[in-house]
């Protein structure tokens, strides 16, 4: 097959333009898609429940219909932590293993109602909580680039599926980095969009203040589609808006008059040379295409991490308590009374680094500590909004690697957290802010794709996907990983 | 020595919307166990809350009935513990920077007027109902434990007075007055038995004269009126036992058993909680601006205060009567429908006091289901007031509207009660009496005039209570006269 009729490559811009023109079916596109979960999944690992059926029951339906839908037969995959009516959601935990919810998340209505077709939940970090999406109590998940590392996290299960071509596009969530990273680690795009434009309703919440639903695509254009289908002020999510700016279409153009500036804080210690200089050589591409290239500073942006390290486990801590074996999920219970019950439950049901998460949240809560430890952690907050406010006076937008590494090898980092939560420090500050934030590939470094994070402000998401767009074809990067370059 | 009881009051009230704080779930009591629950008030993955308007509003007319100042600015807060009842394991609530603060509320103890201050007024949301099953009823020693979700999000007040209430017999005065503020607001159901209105209360106890407070216990689990003073009545006895016997009152929570009547001190590991307060994620602050509690305020019902001086002043009641009537909501209400068929304000607040009252206290009875409606009373007192029916005869009557529910015009014509007032009728009338007793006509010509009396009875008596009084001493005093 050649490399252009390798169903697998298509964006889903290119697949509904193929679609409309009847050159392709839903169904046919469908199962492709599935075909190649079939062939690889078993290796890559970025699905814990493939609903096949469904997929070809809806990509029918679709093929069928006399109007189509706007996003009509494009094969997504859904990440476990959004509910899903009829459909297990285990947010890859034992102690929602079993657990079939009964409503969907609002996020996953709209892309239905707009025609997606879902081929399934995908693999994570437990509860979203990892950057490696090995603290999956169902396995982890494996890079389509190389299946010795990880894939990123939270959300790898869908990074991966877009990079194997398991899925044309996927949703994701992102909390401190989960959509962007393992965009990054996968060669693929991700955009967390700005605090409050996606509803939550339905996402099995981590840290409510941080959480954001986003897309994970193979282009910007995609990502730009998707997330005009996912914004919206949603009545049963209060910290929801509608978009000040309907989303449109980025457009072929250069970057003149673009203001664009290099965060400095995040390119000097602690980020590898070999992406440091994939995310240079990028920017001068990018200052080539007539953006204007500077300086930024975000003098705060090392405080970022440890304050983040206090605020979202404290959230957590009271997210996951309704986690307690009473209602749905694992009950754990050998007998003795209620709070035995909760204990082993809670015990039994959750992970290691979810425990970790929990016990950091109740510590930072606690009487006598909250002060010393929230109250701080919200100045720092503060203070990095008061950063990021200073730099887009100078500038529009401002780049940064999206992780300090490419993707590691499996079990690398398991043992050491610290070390695993530093492969955050680029997004995190951005989440603390609630901005909008794309990762896209901006080339390789050691065979691994290597990601270029572009933030701006707060609802400028058409501004950023322009640039990204731009910026993406400045760059070039027209590889794909061997799991889909096999299929040509 | 002598010691002075200092008791501070937290009250929670259910409010009567139409749906939960959080969610589109529908309030009310009772009802089949967890028909009226949804992802929300079940605490699903995923599942989040958006503030009830209306539960906002009716905060904020609570806030501005106890004179309360009201920021503008304030927001939830997670109050976290575990409980099989608490879905979340955490409860939304106010906690640094509630709704309504600094206010006060007057109440009479003693003929004194005492002000007990009012600390705070703020939102939170109900528990869903645990049900143990087992002797005790409670979860230790229970066989198991069911859990209704229809309680769960329900919108609930939590009002909080200073330490200035010195008496079980003030406290209880004081939540018989809030009671009643909240049902003029129409806020709540206010129901203690059905748990709408619940009341806890700090109590320390302190030497007479000195100013600093003592150790306090929390008193939980009075479900109502009377259990409130009981209860505060045996918790008081029970420290000054304590203190009188050199022993120390011990910070804890106390159970008061309405079974027994009996206070039981609980095991302070039972209550050691770190409730780990922070501010909810998932909700926005509430930017109540002047805007809205300015037309809340405008929206305000007329309360207990202003009603009673409107009483005194414009119908001319005495202060006592007002006071009286406007008690309570539904008597107050009741008065206002009643003067709608009868305008005379005095004779309706003295049969409404009197009759009205006085029958419900001997039977025990709720205005809310009494049989005579404030039409029928009017009703009644209108043919009282034209001199159809005579006073005695309309107590009568009333009587046995109470009973049956009939309207008074109905009782009055089946048993033939109209008023004589027919000179000629009675006088006959009076020639029988006068003839049938010549040795009181005898007394009475001699200067005897109480002896008129005699003759007055006697002509009720024939005319079982239906003639004219007036006309009857007239027409007897003409008649021995000749």
């Amino acid at each position: 097959m050649a490399a252009k009729e390798n169903l697998l490559r298509l964006s889903a811009v290119e697949a509904l333009e193929l679609m409309r023109a009847g050159d392709l079916t839903a169904a046919a596109l469908t199962d492709a898609y599935l075909e190649q979960i079939d062939r690889r999944d078993h290796e890559v690992g970025a699905y814990l429940r493939v609903t096949a059926e469904a997929a070809r029951l809806e990509a029918a339906a679709h093929d069928a219909a006399a109007e189509r839908a706007p996003l009509a037969g494009l094969p997504t995959a859904v990440k476990d932590v959004l509910c899903t009516q009829g459909v297990t959601t285990t947010c890859a935990s034992k102690m929602l293993e079993h657990y079939n919810p009964i409503y969907t998340a609002t996020c996953v209505k709209q892309m239905t109602r707009a025609g997606m077709v879902s081929l399934g939940k995908t693999n994570m970090d437990e509860f979203a909580m990892g950057s490696s999406t090995e603290n999956s109590a169902f396995g982890p998940t494996r890079n389509p680039w190389d299946l010795e590392r990880v894939p990123g996290g939270s959300s790898g299960g869908s990074a991966a599926a877009v990079a194997a071509g398991e899925a044309i596009w996927a949703l994701g969530s992102d909390t401190g980095g989960s959509i962007r990273q393992p965009a990054a680690f996968c060669g693929v795009v991700g955009l967390k969009p700005t605090y409050g434009s996606v509803s939550r309703y339905g996402l099995v919440a981590f840290a409510s203040s941080f959480d954001q639903v986003g897309p994970i695509t193979r282009t910007v254009r995609d990502a730009a589609l998707m997330l005009k289908f996912l914004v919206g002020k949603d009545p049963l999510d209060s910290t929801s808006v509608d978009h000040p700016e309907e989303i449109v279409m980025p457009e072929d153009r250069d970057l003149s008059g673009v203001r664009i500036g290099v965060v400095n804080e995040l390119v000097g210690e602690g980020i590898d040379a070999g992406v440091l200089s994939v995310f240079n050589d990028a920017v001068s591409r990018i200052a080539a295409a007539g953006a204007e290239v500077g300086e930024a500073s975000l003098p705060n942006a090392e405080y970022a991490l440890p304050a983040y390290y206090i605020l979202a486990p404290a959230e957590a801590s009271a997210n996951l308590a309704r986690f307690d074996g009473v209602r749905y999920g694992l009950r754990a219970d050998s007998g003795g009374g209620v709070t035995e019950m909760y204990e082993e439950t809670r015990q039994k049901g959750f992970g290691d680094e979810v425990k970790r998460r929990i016990m950091l949240g109740t510590y930072a809560l606690s009487s006598g500590y909250y002060e010393a430890y929230y109250g701080q952690a919200q100045k720092v907050r503060t203070l990095i909004v008061r950063d990021f406010a200073a730099a887009f006076e100078k500038f529009d937008l401002l780049v940064s690697p999206t992780a300090p590494t490419t993707a590691f090898r499996l079990g690398e980092k398991l043992g050491d957290p610290l070390t695993m939560y530093k492969s955050d420090i680029c997004t995190i500050p951005v989440n603390l802010a609630g901005l909008p934030g794309i990762s896209i590939p901006a080339g390789m470094s050691g065979g691994m794709p290597v990601g270029l994070q572009i933030v701006g402000r707060a609802f400028s998401e058409n501004r950023l996907l322009q640039a990204a767009h731009s910026a993406e074809s400045v760059i070039g990067f027209d590889l794909v990983s061997p799991l889909i370059e096999e299929r040509d | 020595m002598e010691f002075e009881p200092v008791i501070g009051l937290e009250i929670h009230v259910e409010l009567s919307t139409a749906s939960k704080m959080f969610c589109g779930c529908r309030v009310a009591f009772g009802g089949e166990p967890n028909t009226r629950c949804c992802p929300v008030c079940m605490a699903h993955p995923g599942a989040l809350p958006v503030a009830n308007r209306k539960a906002i509003e009716f905060l904020a007319k609570i806030g501005l009935a106890l004179d309360c100042a009201v920021p503008g600015h304030s927001i939830f807060h997670r109050k976290n513990y575990f409980y099989p009842d608490l879905p979340k394991g955490y409860q939304i609530s106010q906690y640094d920077q509630p709704f309504a603060v600094e206010g006060h509320l007057d109440i009479i103890v003693d003929d004194e007027p005492h002000r007990v201050g009012i600390e705070r007024v703020h939102m939170e949301e109900d528990t869903a109902k645990n049900i143990h099953a087992g002797e005790s009823g409670r979860i230790a020693g229970a066989l198991y434990s069911l859990i209704d979700f229809n309680r769960s999000g329900t919108p609930l007040v939590e009002i909080v007075t200073r330490p200035e209430i010195h008496s079980p017999q003030a406290a209880r005065i004081f939540l018989n007055k809030l009671k009643n503020l909240l049902k003029y607001l129409d806020v709540s159901d206010c129901n203690m038995e059905e748990g709408s209105l619940r009341c806890d209360a700090n109590v320390s106890v302190r030497p007479a004269g000195s100013s600093e407070l003592g150790v306090k216990t929390e008193l939980k689990n009075m479900n109502s009126f009377k259990h409130l003073e009981k209860g505060l009545t045996k918790e008081i006895q029970r420290q000054v036992e304590l203190l009188q016997a050199g022993e120390r009152v011990v910070q804890q929570t106390v159970h008061f058993d309405f079974a027994t009547g009996e206070v039981t001190p609980m095991r302070s590991k039972e209550f050691a909680h770190d409730y780990r307060y922070f501010p909810e994620p998932d909700l926005v602050p509430l930017e109540a601006g002047s805007d809205f509690v300015e037309s809340v305020r405008a929206a305000m019902p007329e309360l207990p205060g202003a009603r009673a001086r409107r009483y005194v002043d414009d119908l001319g009641l005495p202060e006592y009567n007002a006071e009286v009537l406007t008690s309570s909501r539904e008597l107050s209400d009741y008065f206002e429908e009643s003067l709608k068929h009868f305008d005379d304000a005095k004779l309706v607040s003295n049969w409404l006091m009197g009759e009205l009252l006085g029958y419900l206290n001997a039977t025990g009875g709720e205005l809310a289901s009494c049989q005579v409606t404030p039409e029928s009373l009017g009703n009644l007192l209108a043919m009282l007031g034209s001199g159809q029916v005579s006073n005695a005869v309309g107590k009568e009557v009333f009587a046995e509207m109470c009973q049956t529910g009939k309207a008074a015009g109905e009782i009055v014509e089946a048993r033939g009660l109209t008023q004589i007032s027919d000179e000629a009728q009675l006088a006959g009338i009076a020639e029988k009496i006068i003839a049938a007793n010549p040795a009181q006509v005898e007394q009475f010509r001699g200067g005897k005039q109480q002896v008129l009396g005699f003759f007055v009875g006697q002509v009720m008596k024939e005319t079982k209570g239906r003639a004219n009084p007036k006309v009857v001493n007239q027409v007897l005093r003409q008649k021995l006269a000749e």
